[in-house]
């Protein structure tokens, strides 16, 4: 069983991580995930959670991951946005378990966007 | 929507939506009467009672992008075609209470799902919103609560993908206990 003994321990670490590291200077790469009823539904709730697997497995300390409400492509979710500093904003679109993780790899931590999976990628 | 989990999820962004600092979800199972009732309740602003009128109603919604608003809707269907009950409470400035109940064996009930999961989509969407979850089955109950967990975190960001990753596990942990080996 987990217990708090072992949350205090992670505590204890990631402070010391965070003392080394400094604070967030925008370097950070940012993931958006899209989590109205629409995304929900379309099954955006294991993609976000797959996304912070991966970001978790990889130890990305330089990634955040957030969400957003609709954003009006309801037909498209679920939606995840990949924003890289200094670079525009790539849009994934019908985005699954397994693809959020070939985004993950590819994308945040190689920089190759994964082409077919945004809107552009689709229509080809 | 496939499982309650993601009801609950649905209905829970509403509450962060509404400004809420405390989301509570109740879930409680009860094989003797053969029920499970959820419910959720906030402290966010509220409704007014004409929008709580029609607030079910699929083409009532306060998103901007466009004119129809499935979410309670959906919910409320799944409690109904499992012969149970649906209703909304709401009082502008004081919160809204979600409450839907389920006959347990009916076949057309939806899966439980992976509350878990649910409740870190929650903490991740809204990290200054807290957000305790109780949850039970038969008497046994299992309570979470993220301002314990904040307080032992101690300033550490509860949204670090670590955290997430290992309050997911916990949350899972206990609840598997909870159930005792019963599906729900």
């Amino acid at each position: 069983m987990k217990t708090l003994a072992e949350l205090q321990a992670i505590r204890d670490r990631m402070k010391s991580q965070m003392a080394s590291r400094g604070t967030a200077d925008g370097s950070d790469i940012k993931i958006v995930v899209g989590m109205a009823t629409c995304g929900i539904a379309a099954g955006a709730r294991p993609v976000l959670n797959a996304i912070v697997e991966e970001v978790e497995n990889r130890k990305l300390t330089n990634v955040k991951v957030t969400q957003t409400g609709c954003i009006g492509m309801c037909k498209l979710e679920p939606l995840v946005d990949v924003i890289m500093p200094g670079k525009e904003k790539v849009t994934y679109v019908h985005v699954t378990p397994e693809k959020a993780r070939r985004i993950v790899a590819g994308h945040v931590v190689n920089g190759n966007v994964v082409t077919e999976y945004t809107v552009d990628g689709e229509k080809a | 929507m496939e499982e309650l989990a993601l009801n609950i999820l649905d209905v829970a962004c509403n509450s962060v939506a509404a400004e809420a600092t405390l989301i509570d979800i109740d879930v409680s199972v009860d094989t003797k009467s053969d029920k499970l009732s959820i419910s959720v309740s906030d402290n966010g602003k509220g409704m007014s009672k004409e929008f709580l009128e029609k607030v079910t109603d699929p083409f009532a919604t306060t998103r901007t992008t466009r004119k129809v608003g499935m979410g309670l809707p959906l919910f409320k269907m799944a409690a109904l075609t499992a012969d149970g009950e649906f209703a909304i409470d709401s009082e502008t400035g004081v919160g809204t209470k979600t409450t839907a109940s389920f006959k347990l064996s009916h076949i057309d009930r939806m899966p439980l799902g992976d509350l878990p999961s649910t409740v870190v989509t929650l903490i991740g969407a809204a990290k200054s919103t807290d957000i305790v979850l109780k949850y039970a089955v038969d008497g046994r109950e299992f309570v979470f609560d993220t301002r314990k967990i904040k307080k032992v975190l101690d300033g550490v960001d509860i949204t670090e993908s670590e955290i997430i990753v290992w309050l997911k596990e916990m949350m899972k942990e206990n609840i598997m206990l909870i159930n005792g080996g019963l599906a729900i």
